[in-house]
């Protein structure tokens, strides 16, 4: 496996060589900052025009096919006219919070992304208590939806964030007591940890029963987390015209859309690195050589293949599923799913301390 | 004194905290202070994440930020109108509020004049593993934290309940 460690380490002695330790620690900020945005807006692009085309094909549509080769070019145009939007302000709205909100929801989604390990040794965030900070990270958003609704004085919005608040709050245990059935049994935190686990097998194999249950869970509440799929009321177009983005246009309009988008890849991303391996090879204990074969494909590689066939079941759910009521939503969560993931976490704790995992 | 990048990070956080923490209390409208309060919560995080408190930092994120500030936000949305701003304070509460102002500022200096600051040998951040917090949380020896944190659990287990009862329809009530 290539370590991008090496790589980081080079620069940063080339860089400390010229200059003091506090300029070279910034400037790698800086650059690692610039980067981050990079693949946040080229990896979103990807994903509007993914979700574009498996939603036509799901409708026996064609989807977009007329800006470029099969309308590759389609969400492009899509970003520079709403570049181009003006940005209003509604009557009677608190300005300061109706502007702050997108940018909430927006960082909240970036200190989240820049947890995940894209590769051996490039990961951005690596605390000893990485997977529990990515969930911190991603409560904030929701602070930032409420606002919106609040915000923009109208509503429609203040009900959807009412909903999108009693929704995300909810499912954000779901969520967390998943996480928390794989941590116990790989007994770490952090990601490069939970990842090294996995060099013999990925978790959902190793983990079996539980390790399953706790995958699928945390697909469905990561789905409701990012307001996505069947769970998606807070925007329910046929009830709430969009929900809490109702009054915003052009680019702060642009940041909800885009960090939606970016959410459902996150839960993805996670899914696949705390379930999946992440960037770990498909590796068959006792196969010398298929092992050393798989090890030629980079882990970036493997990475984005993982998060993007999870990101691929994620719409696959949205398009076939219609939407619930916010009853039946928050019974869903309560009643059901919350108590499943809490067996399931006792189940996957007996089975560490009797040794029944492989 | 040498100025290094977490001086620097740390003078940002600490201004950042002030200016917050001032805008909390000035603002007229309810929910801006709630998001001032939030801003104050965050700078703070960002200190224990400047010294390596990363579990600390995160918890204080997940607890403040998303629990505590959704709550409010939450309760604020569900009970208060539109025009609900704050009442302006009398010239006489005005003398009480600079009276205890003072005085806590008095309090404050005469603590910082006298207390012996440790002199940290060097200003290298190490993080504290997650296995070492988890068995002093559970343990009950020199540096175990049973006692608080199973003291918290029925804490919380009382609040739940007492929840519940207010929460609750009063049924057949004749």
């Amino acid at each position: 496996m290539f370590d991008f460690s090496i790589v980081t380490n080079w620069v940063h002695s080339t860089l400390t060589s010229v200059m003091p330790e506090g300029w070279a620690v910034f400037i790698e900020c800086v650059v690692i900052a610039v980067w981050i945005i990079t693949l946040y807006a080229l990896l979103a692009i990807a994903l509007i025009y993914m979700e574009r085309k498996v939603c036509g094909f799901f409708q026996c549509r064609l989807g977009p096919n007329r800006v470029g080769k099969w309308g590759c070019f389609q969400v492009f145009a899509d970003v520079l006219k709403m570049l181009t939007k003006e940005i209003f302000n509604p009557k009677n709205a608190d300005q300061f919070l109706y502007n702050l909100a997108p940018f909430l929801v927006i960082i909240a989604s970036f200190l989240t992304f820049s947890c995940l390990p894209i590769n051996k040794g490039a990961s951005i965030l690596d605390f000893n208590v990485g997977v529990f900070f990515l969930l911190a990270a991603s409560s904030i958003g929701v602070l930032g939806i409420l606002l919106a609704g609040w915000g923009s004085n109208n509503k429609y919005s203040l009900i959807g964030a009412m909903r999108s608040g009693a929704q995300i709050v909810s499912y954000e245990l779901s969520a967390g007591l998943s996480i928390m059935t794989a941590v116990v049994l790989t007994g770490t935190m952090s990601f490069s940890g939970i990842i090294e686990y996995q060099a013999d097998g990925w978790l959902i194999f190793k983990g079996h029963i539980p390790a399953i249950i706790a995958f699928l869970t945390y697909l469905v509440a990561g789905n409701a987390e990012c307001n996505r799929g069947p769970f998606d009321l807070p925007e329910a177009e046929s009830e709430l015209t969009a929900g809490y983005h109702t009054e915003y246009s052009g680019m702060h309009f642009g940041f909800f859309y885009l960090a939606e988008y970016l959410n459902m890849f996150i839960i993805a991303a996670v899914a696949a690195t705390i379930f999946l391996g992440g960037w770990m090879p498909l590796h068959i204990g006792g196969l010398d050589g298929f092992n050393a074969v798989m090890d030629f494909i980079p882990g970036f590689v493997w990475y984005f293949a993982k998060a993007f066939f999870v990101v691929f079941l994620l719409m696959w759910i949205k398009w076939t599923f219609p939407r619930l009521r916010i009853d039946q939503l928050l019974s869903f969560e309560w009643k059901y799913l919350m108590p499943l993931c809490m067996a399931n976490l006792l189940l996957m704790t007996l089975m560490v301390v009797f040794g029944l995992h492989f | 004194m040498e100025i290094t990048i977490q001086t620097v990070v740390f003078l940002f956080l600490a201004l950042f905290i002030t200016l917050t923490s001032v805008l909390t209390v000035t603002t007229q409208r309810i929910v801006r202070s709630a998001t001032y309060l939030l801003f104050t919560l965050f700078a703070t995080a960002g200190i224990y994440f400047l010294l390596g408190y990363t579990f600390l930092g995160s918890v204080q994120m997940i607890v403040y930020a998303g629990g505590i500030m959704v709550l409010y936000v939450f309760s604020i949305l569900l009970t208060s109108g539109r025009s609900d701003n704050v009442e302006r304070i009398k010239n006489s509460r005005m003398f009480a509020v600079l009276a205890a102002v003072l005085g806590g500022a008095a309090i404050l200096l005469f603590i910082y004049s006298k207390y012996q600051f440790l002199q940290v040998g060097d200003n290298k951040v190490t993080e504290v593993t997650i296995q070492s917090l988890g068995t002093n949380l559970m343990s009950s020896n020199k540096y175990g934290y049973l006692l608080p944190f199973e003291a918290i659990s029925v804490f919380l287990l009382a609040c739940i309940v007492g929840g519940i009862v207010i929460a609750q329809k009063e049924e057949d009530k004749k």
